[in-house]
Protein backbone atom coordinates (compact mmCIF):
# COMPACT_ATOMS: atom_id res chain seq x y z
CA UNK A 1 0.00 0.00 0.00
CA UNK A 2 3.09 2.35 0.48
CA UNK A 3 4.29 1.94 -2.38
CA UNK A 4 0.97 2.00 -4.72
CA UNK A 5 0.34 5.52 -2.53
CA UNK A 6 3.60 7.06 -3.15
CA UNK A 7 3.66 5.44 -6.67
CA UNK A 8 0.35 7.60 -7.46
CA UNK A 9 1.69 11.02 -6.28
CA UNK A 10 4.91 11.24 -7.56
CA UNK A 11 3.94 9.66 -11.18
CA UNK A 12 1.62 12.19 -11.05
CA UNK A 13 3.31 15.53 -10.07
CA UNK A 14 6.20 14.24 -12.61
CA UNK A 15 3.55 13.79 -15.17
CA UNK A 16 2.30 16.87 -14.26
CA UNK A 17 5.55 18.79 -14.32
CA UNK A 18 5.81 17.37 -18.28
CA UNK A 19 1.81 18.25 -19.15
CA UNK A 20 2.17 21.79 -17.81
CA UNK A 21 -0.86 20.75 -15.29
CA UNK A 22 0.53 21.39 -11.74
CA UNK A 23 -2.19 23.75 -10.81
CA UNK A 24 -4.88 20.96 -11.76
CA UNK A 25 -2.33 18.92 -9.49
CA UNK A 26 -2.97 21.50 -6.59
CA UNK A 27 -7.40 21.73 -7.28
CA UNK A 28 -6.97 18.01 -7.37
CA UNK A 29 -5.08 16.74 -3.78
CA UNK A 30 -7.51 19.76 -2.09
CA UNK A 31 -10.74 18.03 -3.73
CA UNK A 32 -9.67 14.59 -2.68
CA UNK A 33 -10.05 15.89 0.75
CA UNK A 34 -13.19 17.42 0.45
CA UNK A 35 -14.78 14.29 -1.65
CA UNK A 36 -13.20 11.99 1.38
CA UNK A 37 -14.85 14.37 4.16
CA UNK A 38 -18.42 14.32 1.76
CA UNK A 39 -17.78 10.05 1.39
CA UNK A 40 -18.16 9.99 4.91
CA UNK A 41 -21.16 12.24 5.65
CA UNK A 42 -23.14 9.91 3.24
CA UNK A 43 -21.46 6.50 4.70
CA UNK A 44 -21.85 7.39 8.39
CA UNK A 45 -25.64 7.81 8.61
CA UNK A 46 -25.75 4.86 7.18
CA UNK A 47 -22.81 2.75 8.94
CA UNK A 48 -24.55 4.00 12.20
CA UNK A 49 -28.07 2.59 11.12
CA UNK A 50 -26.90 -0.85 9.65
CA UNK A 51 -24.36 -1.29 12.19
CA UNK A 52 -27.54 -0.84 14.78
CA UNK A 53 -29.57 -3.54 13.20
CA UNK A 54 -26.53 -5.85 12.63
CA UNK A 55 -26.26 -5.43 16.37
CA UNK A 56 -29.46 -6.76 17.10
CA UNK A 57 -29.07 -9.84 14.69
CA UNK A 58 -26.71 -10.49 16.41
CA UNK A 59 -27.56 -10.25 20.41
CA UNK A 60 -30.29 -12.64 19.08
CA UNK A 61 -28.42 -15.27 17.97
CA UNK A 62 -29.60 -14.64 14.03
CA UNK A 63 -25.73 -14.31 13.26
CA UNK A 64 -24.51 -17.47 14.84
CA UNK A 65 -27.84 -19.34 13.07
CA UNK A 66 -26.84 -18.23 9.55
CA UNK A 67 -23.16 -18.87 10.32
CA UNK A 68 -24.05 -22.89 11.49
CA UNK A 69 -26.49 -23.35 8.12
CA UNK A 70 -23.28 -22.52 5.89
CA UNK A 71 -20.37 -24.42 7.83
CA UNK A 72 -19.30 -26.39 5.51
CA UNK A 73 -18.68 -23.56 2.71
CA UNK A 74 -17.07 -21.68 5.15
CA UNK A 75 -14.44 -24.28 6.81
CA UNK A 76 -13.24 -24.24 3.24
CA UNK A 77 -12.76 -20.71 2.54
CA UNK A 78 -11.83 -19.50 6.18
CA UNK A 79 -9.83 -22.16 7.86
CA UNK A 80 -8.79 -19.75 9.96
CA UNK A 81 -12.08 -18.64 11.29
CA UNK A 82 -14.10 -21.04 13.95
CA UNK A 83 -17.44 -22.33 12.57
CA UNK A 84 -19.69 -20.64 15.41
CA UNK A 85 -17.84 -16.86 15.21
CA UNK A 86 -19.52 -13.65 14.11
CA UNK A 87 -17.27 -12.92 11.98
CA UNK A 88 -18.98 -15.34 9.35
CA UNK A 89 -22.30 -13.96 9.86
CA UNK A 90 -21.12 -10.62 9.24
CA UNK A 91 -19.36 -11.69 6.03
CA UNK A 92 -22.54 -13.40 5.08
CA UNK A 93 -24.53 -10.65 5.13
CA UNK A 94 -21.88 -8.34 3.32
CA UNK A 95 -21.98 -10.64 0.65
CA UNK A 96 -25.76 -11.13 0.06
CA UNK A 97 -26.16 -7.42 0.44
CA UNK A 98 -23.68 -7.29 -2.35
CA UNK A 99 -25.15 -9.85 -4.42
CA UNK A 100 -28.95 -7.98 -4.57
CA UNK A 101 -26.78 -4.48 -5.61
CA UNK A 102 -27.36 -3.27 -2.02
CA UNK A 103 -23.89 -1.61 -2.04
CA UNK A 104 -24.49 1.09 0.93
CA UNK A 105 -26.02 -1.73 2.66
CA UNK A 106 -22.90 -4.13 1.98
CA UNK A 107 -20.18 -1.90 3.29
CA UNK A 108 -21.28 -1.37 6.97
CA UNK A 109 -21.90 -5.40 7.70
CA UNK A 110 -18.43 -6.11 5.99
CA UNK A 111 -16.54 -3.47 8.19
CA UNK A 112 -18.01 -5.44 11.27
CA UNK A 113 -16.64 -8.30 9.68
CA UNK A 114 -13.21 -6.77 9.38
CA UNK A 115 -13.61 -6.12 13.12
CA UNK A 116 -14.32 -9.57 14.12
CA UNK A 117 -11.58 -10.54 11.53
CA UNK A 118 -9.03 -8.27 13.56
CA UNK A 119 -10.25 -9.61 16.86
CA UNK A 120 -8.82 -13.20 15.48
CA UNK A 121 -5.36 -11.72 13.77
CA UNK A 122 -2.44 -12.27 16.07
CA UNK A 123 -0.42 -9.37 13.59
CA UNK A 124 -3.14 -6.15 13.99
CA UNK A 125 -0.78 -4.36 11.34
CA UNK A 126 -0.84 -7.24 8.66
CA UNK A 127 -3.63 -8.72 7.04
CA UNK A 128 -4.47 -12.02 8.06
CA UNK A 129 -5.19 -14.71 5.64
CA UNK A 130 -8.84 -14.80 6.64
CA UNK A 131 -9.36 -10.49 5.80
CA UNK A 132 -7.45 -11.49 2.24
CA UNK A 133 -9.77 -13.67 1.38
CA UNK A 134 -13.28 -11.93 2.66
CA UNK A 135 -11.88 -8.82 0.02
CA UNK A 136 -11.14 -11.53 -2.74
CA UNK A 137 -14.99 -12.75 -2.66
CA UNK A 138 -16.00 -8.78 -1.85
CA UNK A 139 -14.24 -7.06 -4.85
CA UNK A 140 -15.12 -9.49 -7.09
CA UNK A 141 -18.68 -9.94 -5.94
CA UNK A 142 -21.46 -11.95 -7.97
CA UNK A 143 -24.06 -9.85 -8.94
CA UNK A 144 -27.65 -10.72 -9.15
CA UNK A 145 -28.89 -7.39 -9.80
CA UNK A 146 -27.05 -4.51 -10.87
CA UNK A 147 -29.73 -2.17 -9.86
CA UNK A 148 -27.68 1.23 -10.44
CA UNK A 149 -26.50 0.47 -13.90
CA UNK A 150 -30.29 -0.22 -14.85
CA UNK A 151 -31.56 2.72 -13.68
CA UNK A 152 -28.20 4.67 -15.37
CA UNK A 153 -29.37 2.80 -18.66
CA UNK A 154 -33.39 3.89 -18.60
CA UNK A 155 -31.97 7.25 -18.23
CA UNK A 156 -30.33 7.28 -21.40
CA UNK A 157 -33.63 5.72 -23.24
CA UNK A 158 -32.79 1.96 -23.43
CA UNK A 159 -35.30 -0.08 -25.03
CA UNK A 160 -34.54 -3.11 -22.33
CA UNK A 161 -32.89 -1.38 -18.96
CA UNK A 162 -32.58 -5.11 -17.64
CA UNK A 163 -30.98 -6.53 -20.71
CA UNK A 164 -27.58 -7.09 -19.57
CA UNK A 165 -28.54 -8.66 -16.17
CA UNK A 166 -28.08 -12.55 -17.37
CA UNK A 167 -24.77 -11.54 -19.07
CA UNK A 168 -23.29 -9.75 -15.73
CA UNK A 169 -24.74 -12.47 -13.45
CA UNK A 170 -22.29 -14.88 -16.07
CA UNK A 171 -19.27 -12.02 -15.97
CA UNK A 172 -19.15 -11.79 -12.25
CA UNK A 173 -19.70 -15.56 -11.54
CA UNK A 174 -16.27 -15.76 -13.62
CA UNK A 175 -14.26 -13.37 -12.26
CA UNK A 176 -16.06 -14.55 -8.70
CA UNK A 177 -14.65 -18.07 -9.15
CA UNK A 178 -11.29 -16.71 -10.61
CA UNK A 179 -10.76 -14.80 -7.41
CA UNK A 180 -11.58 -17.33 -4.93
CA UNK A 181 -9.27 -19.92 -6.48
CA UNK A 182 -6.12 -17.68 -7.09
CA UNK A 183 -7.04 -16.32 -3.28
CA UNK A 184 -7.15 -20.46 -2.29
CA UNK A 185 -3.78 -21.49 -4.28
CA UNK A 186 -2.29 -18.15 -2.52
CA UNK A 187 -3.11 -20.38 0.84
CA UNK A 188 -1.97 -23.32 -0.93
CA UNK A 189 1.50 -21.58 -1.58
CA UNK A 190 1.88 -19.83 1.95
CA UNK A 191 1.16 -23.47 3.54
CA UNK A 192 3.50 -25.30 1.21
CA UNK A 193 6.42 -22.31 1.93
CA UNK A 194 5.33 -22.67 5.83
CA UNK A 195 3.97 -19.31 6.35
CA UNK B 1 -36.01 -11.21 -14.02
CA UNK B 2 -38.56 -10.02 -11.78
CA UNK B 3 -38.73 -12.23 -8.65
CA UNK B 4 -34.95 -10.90 -8.52
CA UNK B 5 -36.51 -7.03 -9.14
CA UNK B 6 -38.70 -7.32 -6.26
CA UNK B 7 -36.55 -9.42 -4.06
CA UNK B 8 -33.67 -6.47 -4.16
CA UNK B 9 -36.65 -4.04 -4.03
CA UNK B 10 -37.98 -5.84 -0.60
CA UNK B 11 -34.82 -6.45 0.61
CA UNK B 12 -33.84 -3.40 2.88
CA UNK B 13 -37.87 -3.14 3.98
CA UNK B 14 -37.80 -6.81 5.36
CA UNK B 15 -34.33 -6.90 7.16
CA UNK B 16 -35.33 -3.34 8.69
CA UNK B 17 -38.69 -5.20 9.76
CA UNK B 18 -37.71 -8.72 10.57
CA UNK B 19 -34.43 -8.81 11.96
CA UNK B 20 -35.87 -6.34 15.12
CA UNK B 21 -39.37 -8.64 14.76
CA UNK B 22 -36.82 -11.45 15.85
CA UNK B 23 -34.62 -9.74 18.29
CA UNK B 24 -37.62 -8.56 20.10
CA UNK B 25 -39.18 -12.00 20.25
CA UNK B 26 -35.95 -13.43 21.23
CA UNK B 27 -36.00 -10.65 24.42
CA UNK B 28 -33.42 -8.49 23.05
CA UNK B 29 -33.80 -4.45 24.12
CA UNK B 30 -34.30 -3.70 20.54
CA UNK B 31 -33.90 -0.34 20.72
CA UNK B 32 -30.95 0.46 23.56
CA UNK B 33 -29.10 -2.40 21.28
CA UNK B 34 -29.87 -0.55 17.92
CA UNK B 35 -28.23 2.59 19.65
CA UNK B 36 -25.31 0.48 20.92
CA UNK B 37 -24.04 -0.50 17.37
CA UNK B 38 -24.98 2.53 15.73
CA UNK B 39 -22.24 4.08 17.97
CA UNK B 40 -19.92 1.60 16.75
CA UNK B 41 -20.75 2.38 13.08
CA UNK B 42 -19.91 6.03 14.00
CA UNK B 43 -17.06 5.38 15.68
CA UNK B 44 -16.28 3.35 12.63
CA UNK B 45 -16.84 5.65 9.85
CA UNK B 46 -14.82 8.79 11.43
CA UNK B 47 -11.63 5.83 11.69
CA UNK B 48 -11.87 5.18 8.35
CA UNK B 49 -11.65 8.88 6.71
CA UNK B 50 -7.67 9.43 7.01
CA UNK B 51 -7.22 6.85 5.02
CA UNK B 52 -9.60 7.44 2.49
CA UNK B 53 -8.17 11.54 2.15
CA UNK B 54 -4.70 9.77 1.60
CA UNK B 55 -6.32 7.75 -0.89
CA UNK B 56 -8.36 10.26 -2.90
CA UNK B 57 -5.69 12.55 -2.60
CA UNK B 58 -3.63 10.45 -4.50
CA UNK B 59 -6.01 8.97 -6.97
CA UNK B 60 -6.81 12.80 -7.85
CA UNK B 61 -3.77 13.94 -8.45
CA UNK B 62 -2.69 10.96 -10.60
CA UNK B 63 -6.00 11.90 -12.71
CA UNK B 64 -5.16 15.27 -12.72
CA UNK B 65 -1.86 15.58 -14.18
CA UNK B 66 -2.40 13.69 -17.27
CA UNK B 67 -0.92 10.60 -16.01
CA UNK B 68 -4.53 8.45 -16.04
CA UNK B 69 -4.45 9.31 -20.00
CA UNK B 70 -0.80 8.07 -20.86
CA UNK B 71 -1.60 4.90 -18.83
CA UNK B 72 -4.35 4.62 -21.23
CA UNK B 73 -2.28 4.85 -24.19
CA UNK B 74 0.16 2.56 -22.47
CA UNK B 75 -1.84 -0.42 -21.98
CA UNK B 76 -4.20 0.15 -25.28
CA UNK B 77 -2.11 -2.41 -27.83
CA UNK B 78 -2.96 -4.87 -25.87
CA UNK B 79 -6.58 -4.44 -24.98
CA UNK B 80 -7.32 -3.88 -28.44
CA UNK B 81 -5.85 -7.43 -29.47
CA UNK B 82 -8.16 -8.66 -26.98
CA UNK B 83 -10.80 -6.95 -28.90
CA UNK B 84 -11.58 -4.39 -26.56
CA UNK B 85 -13.32 -1.18 -28.07
CA UNK B 86 -10.66 1.76 -27.35
CA UNK B 87 -13.77 3.78 -25.74
CA UNK B 88 -14.02 2.10 -23.08
CA UNK B 89 -10.79 1.85 -22.03
CA UNK B 90 -11.19 4.78 -19.70
CA UNK B 91 -14.09 2.85 -17.68
CA UNK B 92 -11.21 -0.18 -17.02
CA UNK B 93 -8.38 2.20 -15.70
CA UNK B 94 -10.90 4.14 -13.62
CA UNK B 95 -13.11 1.05 -12.29
CA UNK B 96 -10.87 -0.58 -9.80
CA UNK B 97 -10.18 3.37 -8.53
CA UNK B 98 -13.33 5.19 -7.83
CA UNK B 99 -16.63 4.10 -7.94
CA UNK B 100 -18.24 7.25 -8.68
CA UNK B 101 -15.72 7.99 -10.91
CA UNK B 102 -16.26 4.97 -12.91
CA UNK B 103 -20.58 5.47 -12.87
CA UNK B 104 -19.28 8.59 -14.46
CA UNK B 105 -17.26 7.32 -17.45
CA UNK B 106 -19.94 4.74 -17.81
CA UNK B 107 -23.12 7.47 -18.00
CA UNK B 108 -20.61 9.15 -20.31
CA UNK B 109 -20.24 6.09 -22.72
CA UNK B 110 -24.23 5.49 -22.47
CA UNK B 111 -25.16 9.21 -23.32
CA UNK B 112 -22.29 9.20 -26.40
CA UNK B 113 -23.08 5.85 -27.82
CA UNK B 114 -26.37 4.86 -26.56
CA UNK B 115 -27.58 1.97 -24.03
CA UNK B 116 -28.16 -0.20 -26.62
CA UNK B 117 -25.14 0.05 -28.48
CA UNK B 118 -22.53 -2.63 -28.57
CA UNK B 119 -19.51 -0.10 -26.28
CA UNK B 120 -23.38 0.66 -23.91
CA UNK B 121 -23.78 -3.12 -23.20
CA UNK B 122 -20.36 -3.74 -22.75
CA UNK B 123 -19.61 -0.76 -20.13
CA UNK B 124 -22.73 -1.78 -18.47
CA UNK B 125 -21.85 -5.21 -18.06
CA UNK B 126 -18.19 -4.31 -17.42
CA UNK B 127 -19.65 -1.83 -14.34
CA UNK B 128 -21.31 -4.69 -13.05
CA UNK B 129 -19.06 -7.56 -13.13
CA UNK B 130 -16.01 -5.83 -11.62
CA UNK B 131 -15.74 -3.85 -8.49
CA UNK B 132 -13.71 -0.72 -6.99
CA UNK B 133 -11.33 -2.67 -5.62
CA UNK B 134 -8.96 0.21 -4.12
CA UNK B 135 -11.75 1.81 -2.73
CA UNK B 136 -12.73 -1.19 -0.98
CA UNK B 137 -9.24 -2.03 0.11
CA UNK B 138 -8.75 1.13 1.76
CA UNK B 139 -12.08 1.36 3.57
CA UNK B 140 -12.07 -2.29 4.87
CA UNK B 141 -8.39 -2.21 6.09
CA UNK B 142 -8.28 1.29 7.37
CA UNK B 143 -11.22 0.20 9.60
CA UNK B 144 -9.38 -2.03 11.41
CA UNK B 145 -6.43 -0.32 11.24
CA UNK B 146 -4.31 -2.73 9.45
CA UNK B 147 -1.50 -1.46 6.97
CA UNK B 148 0.49 -4.22 5.49
CA UNK B 149 -2.45 -5.52 3.12
CA UNK B 150 -0.27 -8.44 1.93
CA UNK B 151 -1.62 -9.98 -1.67
CA UNK B 152 -5.25 -8.68 -1.50
CA UNK B 153 -4.89 -5.97 -3.86
CA UNK B 154 -3.47 -8.48 -6.35
CA UNK B 155 -5.62 -10.62 -6.36
CA UNK B 156 -8.45 -7.78 -6.38
CA UNK B 157 -6.70 -6.26 -9.70
CA UNK B 158 -6.64 -9.95 -10.78
CA UNK B 159 -10.00 -10.49 -10.28
CA UNK B 160 -10.92 -7.08 -12.31
CA UNK B 161 -9.29 -7.93 -15.01
CA UNK B 162 -10.43 -11.73 -15.16
CA UNK B 163 -13.74 -9.67 -14.46
CA UNK B 164 -13.61 -7.06 -17.57
CA UNK B 165 -12.27 -9.58 -19.90
CA UNK B 166 -15.47 -12.36 -18.73
CA UNK B 167 -17.59 -9.18 -19.28
CA UNK B 168 -16.50 -8.65 -22.88
CA UNK B 169 -17.00 -12.40 -23.72
CA UNK B 170 -20.32 -12.93 -22.17
CA UNK B 171 -21.25 -9.48 -24.47
CA UNK B 172 -20.17 -10.91 -27.52
CA UNK B 173 -21.99 -13.78 -26.87
CA UNK B 174 -25.19 -12.71 -25.28
CA UNK B 175 -25.75 -9.65 -27.95
CA UNK B 176 -23.07 -10.17 -30.65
Amino acid sequence: MNIIWLGLILIGVVVAAFTGRAPAVTDAAFAGGKLAIETIIGLAGLMALWMGVMKIAEKSGLMEGIAYLLKPVVRLLFPTVPGDHPAIGAMLMNISANMLGLGSAATPFGLRAMQELQDLNPDKETASEAMCTFLTLNTASITLVPGTIIALRATYGSANPAEIVGATLIASLIAGVAAVLMDYLVRLYNRVRGR
Amino acid sequence: MSVLDSLSLWAVPAMLALIPLWGAIRGVKVYETFVEGAQEGLEIAVKIIPYLIGMLMALSIFRASGAMEILARAISPLTSALGFPSEVLPLMIVRPLSGAGALGVTADLLKTHSPDSLIGRLASIMQGSTDTTFYVLTVYFGAVGVRKIRYAAGIGLAADVVGFLAALYACLWFFG
